[in-house]
């Protein structure tokens, strides 16, 4: 699971009012390289929750990226790469993504979230 | 030649453009040609309610004959829609026509000369290839034919491999009666030179016999890059399919270099495959596209998208489980969600690997989960493509689908699957944003659309009505018709 997925992705279970964001728990990260695309990267900057992101990527260990973020960092290509390495290279391969409110766990299975309610949580 | 390589006397304002169809799914051949149009440009953007090209057949021709002729505003755009289209076997700057050879060379010689001589310079190479529908001709009269055309001065060499100019000679002949129905094609002769065709070497590439990790209900390569034209996949642009299976429609667009998405309620599906060389990813591997940027297991009845995330897709589609060869499925249990029994407390030590129980997935239901979250997804313009399934027996339904205040439907292209039913590949566009007051009037649409459809979308009817024995089924559609349809000339158009 890409960084991308996590920050579009929330704890759905009934009655809960803040699932985002999930919190990581990061059993097995890896890397894989993704050829750079400038219009997606810029077409998703303006979707994305930063906090959120820069959060989920320190607790996968990457802590390159800043605090704060706005659209006009786009032009540097410094920025750039690395957002598309955060953003797109970065895998939760094995792990779970932890709901903020209820500390219910989706795991997180090669690369693959499990978001599916239990029957008492529909 | 290369898109974009245009002689200076182009006209500004566009020209006619004969466009020659493969004689295939010939609902979805112009569709196709007008979704390209507007993906390479051929719609300004000061027209934006303009969403259809104008469209001619030649004389005497059926509507669904493969000779069409459209308007394109310049050469380059014709070029990269018919090299992009999976139905146009080749888009062809017309230079004359007639129902006989004299005809034809009458209005060849009367074809302005600057629009001819560029293509028949010294030093160029050309290829003249002779082309028929609705009949054969040996090699000999192919050549007769050609040496017919001495009239035109052709100043290059012949290069039967990697021309520069192609040519084509084109005829058709009387197709015959047709069940008592007009004719196809009259006999028409055409001469022009080809700006773009179809690159068909795709569909054996990644047709799903060779395909690795398969599914029962895998869309077929065709049909997948039918769906990702009309859905304007394009690179840059992220793609989701709610349905995604084996992944089978994103490979479509991840080959137009989209970015995809997918998710499934069946892991099965979606994870395991069969092993690890033979999975969802596999399937991208396979041709050296992209991975998806995402899979994930999740409910299209329970979406778990953030609160406030909207307008990230640019394209949604999908098919949906309808019940005919796999029945959708939902979270929580059947007795669970009729308030039968309450809700399964799971044990904690459990948790961990318990599958929870699901509950079929009506039709309406899916149809009207799809169209909300598209509605709440999609980038304004951007386009939501799905099957959606109809019954032959019953025409009055033919023209009503499902309808979302967001959405406007730009085309519905059927295919018939057998006697009983067809699917309908419906493609809409997002016009408006999403707000509350829409999701309201949405829900009031649906419940009328569920109150007149309820009888056959509900669980299980549909796969009945396909799959049961003839005579009971015709003997109820008669009596709730009220009488015994009449019989009618059978069409095979649409079957091929």
């Amino acid at each position: 699971m890409r960084l991308l997925t996590h920050n579009m992705l929330s704890s759905n279970i009934k009655g809960v009012a803040n699932g985002f964001p999930l919190r990581i728990v990061a059993e097995k990260v890896i890397e894989k390289p993704v050829e750079m695309n400038h219009d997606f990267l810029k077409n998703m900057f303006a979707k994305l929750d930063w906090k959120a992101f820069v959060d989920a990527s320190r607790s996968l260990g990457y802590v390159e990226l800043p605090d704060e973020a706005d659209a006009s960092m786009l032009e540097s290509s410094e920025f750039l790469n690395k957002f598309h390495h955060a953003l797109l290279e970065l895998h939760l391969e094995e792990g779970a993504l932890v709901c903020p409110e209820t500390g219910r766990k989706f795991p997180v299975n090669k690369g693959i979230p499990n978001m599916l309610l239990h029957e008492d949580e529909v | 030649m290369e898109c974009g390589e245009v002689s200076e006397i182009e006209e500004s304002d566009g020209m006619w453009y004969l466009c020659v169809f493969y004689h295939r799914l010939l609902d979805y051949r112009k569709p196709e040609v007008e979704s390209l149009a507007r993906l390479f440009g051929a719609f300004d953007s000061d027209e934006e309610g303009r969403d259809h090209l104008r469209w001619k057949i030649p004389d005497d021709h059926h509507p669904d004959s493969p000779f069409h002729f459209v308007h394109l505003p310049s050469e380059e755009i014709a070029c990269r829609v018919a090299n992009r289209s999976i139905l146009v076997k080749g888009m062809y700057e017309l230079w004359g026509e007639g129902s006989s050879y004299e005809e034809l060379e009458e209005a060849i010689r009367s074809y302005p000369d600057e629009r001819k001589l560029p293509y028949l310079a010294p030093g160029s190479t050309f290829r003249i290839t002779v082309d028929c529908f609705g009949k054969v001709i040996t090699f000999q009269e192919q050549n007769d034919r050609i040496q017919s055309l001495s009239y035109i001065p052709f100043g290059g060499r012949v290069n039967l491999k990697n021309p520069e100019h192609k040519f084509w000679l084109i005829e058709t002949d009387d197709y015959g009666l047709n069940n008592g129905l007009p004719p196809v094609v009259k006999r028409r002769i055409f001469f022009g030179r080809e700006v773009g065709g179809a690159d068909r070497k795709l569909l054996p590439t990644y047709q799903l016999k060779s395909r690795k990790y398969l599914g029962p209900t895998a869309m077929d390569a065709e049909m997948a890059f039918l769906m990702a034209n009309q859905a304007l996949a394009n690179p840059g642009k992220l793609v989701f399919d709610p349905f995604v299976g084996t992944g089978s429609i994103l490979v479509a667009a991840a080959h137009f270099g989209a970015m995809t998405m997918g998710a499934d309620i069946d892991i099965r599906v979606v994870r395991d495959g069969k092993g690890p060389d033979c999975n969802v990813w596999s399937n991208f591997k396979q041709y050296g596209l992209p991975m998806p940027v995402g899979l994930l297991r999740a409910d299209n009845n329970l979406p778990p998208w953030r609160p406030g995330l909207k307008e990230v897709f640019d394209a949604i589609i999908c098919d949906p489980p309808y019940g005919v060869r796999a029945g959708g499925r939902k979270s929580g249990g059947r007795k669970l969600l009729k308030g039968v029994v309450d809700p399964y407390t799971v044990p904690d030590d459990k948790r961990t690997d318990h599958i929870p129980s699901t509950a079929p997935y009506s039709l309406v239901e899916c149809v009207h989960d799809l169209l909300d979250l598209a509605a709440k997804m999609l980038i304004t313009n951007g386009r939501l493509v799905f099957f959606y399934p109809v019954l032959r027996e019953d025409e009055s339904q033919l023209s009503q689908y499902p309808e979302h205040p967001c959405f406007k439907l730009i085309s519905a292209t059927e295919q018939i699957l057998s006697s009983r039913y067809s699917r309908v590949l419906l493609t809409m566009v997002k016009v408006s944003t999403y707000s509350e007051e829409i999701e309201l009037a949405a829900r009031v649409r649906h419940m009328e659309f569920r109150e007149n459809h309820l009888k056959w979308l509900e669980d299980g009817n549909l796969h009945t009505a396909v799959f049961s024995p003839a005579d009971a089924l015709s003997t109820a559609a008669a009596s709730a018709v009220g009488k015994i349809k009449e019989s009618k000339p059978k069409y095979r158009g649409k079957y091929v």
